[in-house]
């Protein structure tokens, strides 16, 4: 699974840097480095007041936050993996 | 628009001439109208400029054709337009008629080759045999009466690139020339400029229809917090989206990665030279061929993001635009060239603008948030050692770091001259081409006192306050 987590000027300010914290926590957590490869885009191209914007595979999810992170992740994460 | 844009007339000509060639190049209708182009922006009989309407035009067809790409066989991108050179006069110091025939003879006592001599009316003449250009007699003299008559090109070039051929105009050694552009902006009659690659830029945004091809990526040099000072920067963004960027993105975060790497490679190896300008590291290639092994192996900014840009989007063109035309030429080292699809500066930005009408001061102000305080103050001299020294503290290396700033081209040849003679206190030097440092660019539309204090203010606004935080994304 290819996580790409944007970094792009807009998301940067909406805390993508957090964002990409998180989830590097959340691969380790449960041990999923084999499973994900994290990266970074410098636009997905849907700018947004909400969150940063996450694209799982070919999945894109707007409005994460460190606030909705957890929910993100099992839902859009795990959920995908088989994992929960 | 009453505006002032630009520092000197030379600089508003040539925004014209590059302004109309892309309102064609936009809408197809460049060959048919390419002709034309001289005539529109030099129209009537009455000559404002040269001796009359017609030179003015033929210098005009020149400059149209270097907005299109110049000359194809000359691979420096600075070229001479020769019918534009007014065969300044080039004779070196002279004696004027301030002359007064005094007593002291200042001139003389200072002058180590005895090329002075006096007149029946004690009036001093200089000896174009003997006289070496050294300037001593000029600074003694009370009454200012030696004056150096050298063309405003060969002054501005510090690396002595240009010389005189046998038809008066000026010519490039492209073997000793670094492409800075310090000629460029110097040269009063606009005799020699910098090609502009401006076509290929609106080529590959209208073959991209739309970023849907593939994303055209405009990476904007830290520079541009100094430039544009008559709209926000957040407008100069949304203009650049207007304009059919994809997105947008600070090269400032590329010089947070090179900070990060140039310290470890610097512990690493005990003495280092600075990889982030192309005139300084052409200059270390042409002057002093024997200082190579210890320029810096990493890539430029500029191409150090590039290529990470390109590495998280297989779909993505790079433009960079910045205060440089020497990376113009880095753009086509076989080394950036994969990274790096073309680059244009900042007057030519000018130019696209109002090529599309657009006036940016009335667009909605987007955000630029990529880098750290650290990679943005790279954009004036000073800049990047106090990077180096933040990158070896923040990766807790055990390094003295002993630095030596060179603002310009002549700061840089003394640091290298003394490096080779092995008297050089110091272990790294930062070298910058431009005095200033980039914000001294030739491509930069205006230079200003402000300059340094308004890329300071720009690195002081930065969301991330380290280079490790600003990176830390990039993982």
């Amino acid at each position: 699974m290819i996580i790409q987590i944007c970094v792009g000027s807009s998301c940067h300010l909406k805390g993508s840097p957090e964002i990409v914290e998180l989830l590097q926590k959340a691969v380790e957590e449960h041990h999923l480095e084999n499973d994900i490869t994290l990266t970074g885009s410098f636009c997905i191209g849907k700018c947004n007041r909400l969150g940063v914007t996450v694209q799982v595979d070919d999945d894109i999810h707007v409005g994460v936050t460190k606030e909705n992170f957890k929910e993100f992740f099992s839902q859009h994460v795990l959920s995908k993996l088989g994992k929960v | 628009m009453g505006i002032r844009k630009f520092d000197t007339k030379v600089q508003h000509l040539k925004y014209k001439v590059l302004r109309e060639v892309a309102r064609h190049a936009w809408n197809d209708t460049l060959l048919d109208n390419v002709m034309n182009i001289p005539e529109m922006i030099v129209p009537g009989k009455t000559p404002t400029m040269r001796c009359c309407v017609y030179k003015e035009r033929a210098i005009l067809g020149k400059r149209v054709k270097i907005a299109m790409g110049g000359n194809k066989e000359n691979p420096n991108v600075i070229e001479v337009i020769d019918i534009a050179c007014d065969e300044c006069p080039a004779a070196g110091y002279e004696v004027t008629t301030s002359c007064r025939g005094c007593l002291a003879h200042r001139c003389e006592d200072v002058c180590k080759r005895g090329a002075i001599s006096f007149d029946h009316n004690h009036v001093a003449h200089i000896d174009k045999s003997k006289c070496v250009e050294c300037g001593l007699c000029a600074k003694v003299c009370p009454y200012a009466a030696i004056i150096n008559r050298k063309r405003p090109c060969q002054i501005a070039c510090k690396v002595k690139a240009i010389s005189i051929k046998d038809n008066n105009a000026a010519a490039i050694d492209n073997n000793k020339c670094i492409q800075c552009g310090a000629c460029v902006y110097q040269c009063p009659f606009g005799a020699i400029t910098d090609k502009s690659y401006i076509l290929d830029v609106i080529d590959i945004i209208k073959k991209s229809e739309n970023n849907q091809k593939y994303r055209v990526y405009a990476m904007v040099a830290p520079s541009i917090s100094s430039q544009f000072v008559y709209a926000k920067l957040g407008q100069v963004i949304t203009g650049l989206k207007e304009l059919g960027f994809y997105t947008v993105i600070e090269a400032a975060l590329g010089a947070d990665m090179v900070a990060q790497a140039e310290s470890k490679e610097l512990a690493e190896k005990g003495f280092l030279t600075s990889s982030c300008c192309p005139a300084f590291v052409q200059y270390i290639d042409s002057a002093f061929p024997d200082m190579k092994p210890f320029v810096s192996h990493n890539l430029s900014p500029m191409a150090m993001l590039a290529k990470y840009i390109k590495s998280t989007d297989k779909n993505a063109k790079v433009v960079f635009i910045g205060p440089c035309t020497a990376k113009k030429a880095e753009a086509k080292l076989e080394s950036v060239k994969p990274y790096i699809d073309a680059v244009m500066t900042f007057e030519e930005l000018q130019a696209l603008f109002d090529s599309k009408d657009m006036d940016i001061t009335t667009l909605s102000e987007d955000v630029l948030e990529n880098a750290s305080y650290y990679g943005r103050i790279f954009a004036r001299s000073g800049g990047l050692t106090d990077a180096v020294k933040q990158g070896l503290e923040e990766q807790n290396i055990d390094f003295e770091l002993k630095a030596v700033s060179c603002d310009g081209i002549e700061e840089c040849r003394v640091a290298l001259l003394k490096k080779s003679k092995n008297v050089l206190d110091a272990n790294f030097i930062e070298g910058m081409a431009c005095v200033g440092g980039c914000i001294g660019g030739a491509g930069c539309l205006t230079h200003g006192e402000k300059n340094k204090a308004e890329v300071d203010k720009y690195g002081r606004e930065a969301l991330e306050k380290t280079i490790s935080n600003a990176v830390a994304v990039l993982k």
